[in-house]
């Protein structure tokens, strides 16, 4: 009866110190947003402004879209279009190709993430390195990431340590973040020098300028970008921006919702080519132009992929990114999975009690939980529903609606408090894993009603 | 070419509900009585330091005083006699690393985050993060409350790139043990004049190529 999410999740949860650490080290990442949120007093304006900017943005996207591609194209840089993920890595190998790359650099991108091109780059033969500490981190661990902004949050120092002792020859047994993080610098610093293009993703991509704004903490993005005379930027349509002014929205809500702090250290505007090189822009829509005909969902296209609804989460936090099984976990990764395909996403949709938590954290109020609860109703529809839980509503609509049945089950509750254990707990029962039945009353407070003992706020009087 | 007209028809078929456009120009925003204290408290907040230059100091003795060990410095900027090369006389950027301070100019101060606004006026942009330590010389009557407010003045303002810089590169990757220094400066002295001219006249139209 369980998903894939709540197997992954029980295996996750074996390892009981690494999944506390797991969750108070990304509730503390959200207690610092909430610190940060409260400093600035327009902060809910700031939320409803950010909403209404995206759902302009995102449908007027042919307007914005031409107007991005008329000032970028006049600003020297070579739009492409892309359909879908094949289209858009078929785009980047053929750059690659024509300029006989082989080292290639990247900063993080969730786009290429989405599309798998990285793969599809290293089948060709092109070495493409991951620059983001992170994300070089797993990729030299041949694992994926577990969070959006905090992509390592799942690996120990110990495990990053024995990885650079192997790969860049590091003190056996000095396990010190600082250690290691410089140890990364120097040795990427070598491959930055050296790649022949380098590709960022985008935040934003202005449509009154043409600029693609790309924010890091670490500069992996800008220093890839300062060697090669070939640069790439991909962006999925919906990171589009009507102008400047957007960004004056955008950029005050993205770092204090993402890792509290108030800015991220660079915020780089990208708008022509360098000297003597060559700038390529793909615009990416691989569904996303689908997705606007579904008004229950439009609102995942205003994400800015801060990150915020997973720290908030309280099962992301206690069953990590893996358990989920599209490639972004959490909230934002459940709808986004259900848009893209729900036959094959549907698990994910357990991953939620309805807190609402990352309804309420989000910058750009997307309607995550509400979102959710929506996907549910449709399971049935999709021949998902849960066999088990679909008898239990069959069950309780019966009962629900014959009031003497019901009152009867009530009265003849209590039998269940002397049942052995094995009779209550066991395989067919998932609700009782992890939870205690409560102890039923001898009296239902229907009854005690009718027997006046209910005496209610009168005594106060 | 076709995805391009694909991809546009598919939008005019899906989109339904066509939002207007905010006005956020209305918008009541944060303002800070004293935004040059500001700006300093929040750039050690950030891991950076910002000092003013104090009447008749002068700014390569700031710099030579912060920085006693350095032996490469960089800088196109006139007044920099402390500047061991000028960046702009180089053909490659890769020449650039092993740079252990580079004087730049910023354009806006950033009172809310200590970000501040750079278009590149150098040829190669390489300089801005790949020295170890770099100095960012701001007009102290240029912060601005807001990023808003900052991007009310790039209207309209022409650059080939641009970068809002705001305190150290850093990165928490591993275990979320906060690190100064992953790919960018180590280390960000902003140090605020009274005027443009305590620099140096650079104020040229950025390259242009």
């Amino acid at each position: 009866m369980s998903t894939k999410h709540s197997k992954a999740a029980e295996k996750f949860l074996q390892d009981s110190k690494m999944a506390a650490w797991h969750n108070e080290t990304l509730w503390m990442v959200r207690a610092k947003r909430d610190k940060m949120s409260k400093e600035v007093p327009e902060w809910e304006e700031l939320r409803n402004k950010a909403c209404e900017l995206k759902l302009y943005s995102n449908s007027h996207l042919e307007e914005l879209l031409l107007e991005f591609e008329k000032n970028a194209t006049a600003n020297g840089a070579i739009v492409h279009w892309a359909k879908d993920a094949d289209e858009y890595c078929a785009i980047v190998y053929k750059i690659l190709n024509e300029h006989n790359v082989h080292h290639f650099i990247k900063s993080k991108s969730m786009l290429a993430e989405e599309c798998g091109l990285n793969p599809f780059l290293m089948e060709r033969g092109i070495d493409v390195v991951e620059s983001d500490l992170g994300e070089r981190i797993l990729q030299l661990m041949h694992l994926e990431p577990s969070h959006i902004v905090l992509p390592a949050i799942h690996i120990k120092r110990e495990q990053v340590g024995e990885l650079f002792e192997k790969e860049m020859g590091t003190e056996k047994g000095n396990f010190d973040p600082t250690y290691l993080t410089h140890a990364a610098r120097k040795n990427l610093r070598h491959l930055f020098l050296n790649a022949e293009a380098a590709m960022t993703g985008a935040n934003f991509a202005v449509a009154s300028t043409g600029d693609i704004v790309v924010c890091t903490n670490e500069g992996n993005a800008d220093m890839g970008t300062s060697y090669p005379k070939l640069n790439i930027a991909a962006f999925g349509m919906e990171k589009i921006v009507p102008d400047l002014d957007a960004l004056g929205v955008f950029t005050r809500l993205l770092a204090r919702s993402a890792t509290g702090q108030p800015v991220t250290t660079y915020t780089s505007h990208y708008r022509r080519p360098r000297e003597g090189g060559e700038y390529h822009i793909i615009i990416v829509d691989n569904g996303r132009s689908a997705l606007l005909s579904k008004p229950d969902h439009i609102k995942t296209l205003n994400c800015i992929r801060c990150g915020a609804c997973m720290n908030t989460c309280p099962v992301y936090r206690r069953s990590g990114g893996y358990s989920y099984t599209y490639f972004i976990p959490g909230p934002i990764g459940i709808n986004l999975g259900m848009a893209h395909a729900p036959e094959k996403y549907y698990d994910n949709l357990s991953a939620c009690s309805l807190c609402m938590s990352c309804s309420d954290v989000c910058p750009v109020k997307v309607d995550l939980a509400e979102q959710i609860y929506k996907w549910r109703q449709d399971l049935d529809g999709l021949g998902k529903a849960n066999t088990g839980k679909k008898i239990m509503s069959g069950g309780m609509k019966f009962l629900m609606e014959r009031p003497a049945l019901f009152n009867a089950a009530l009265w003849a509750a209590p039998v269940v408090n002397g049942l052995p254990r094995f009779m209550k707990y066991n395989v067919l029962d998932d609700w009782g894993k992890g939870r205690e039945l409560p102890e039923f009353a001898s009296e239902s407070f229907n009854e005690m009603w009718k027997k006046n003992k209910v005496q209610g706020k009168e005594e106060s009087k | 070419m076709s995805s391009r007209e694909d991809i546009l028809a598919s939008i005019r078929q899906h989109t339904q509900t066509r939002y207007d456009q905010p006005d956020i120009a209305d918008m009541k925003r944060l303002s800070y009585p004293d935004k040059i204290e500001q700006f300093c408290a929040i750039s050690r907040a950030v891991g950076g330091t910002a000092v003013v230059l104090g009447e008749g100091e002068d700014v390569n003795a700031v710099i030579r005083r912060t920085y006693p060990d350095a032996m490469r410095i960089a800088s196109v900027l006139p007044d920099i006699s402390c500047a061991t090369f000028n960046p702009d006389n180089l053909d490659d950027p890769k020449e650039l690393d092993g740079t252990d301070v580079a004087v730049v100019k910023g354009e806006i101060g950033v009172a809310e985050n200590g970000a501040i606004w750079i278009p590149q006026t150098v040829k190669y942009k390489a300089i801005y993060f790949i020295s170890e330590k770099l100095v960012i010389l701001l007009n102290r009557n240029k912060i601005v409350d807001t990023m808003y407010d900052a991007y009310r003045k790039l209207d309209g303002q022409e650059y080939q790139f641009g970068t809002f810089i705001s305190g150290p590169s850093k990165t928490a990757d591993i275990e979320q043990a906060l690190v100064m220094g992953a790919h960018g400066a180590r280390d960000v002295l902003v140090i605020l004049t009274n005027t443009d001219n305590e620099m140096g006249d650079i104020l040229q139209p950025p390259w242009r190529y």
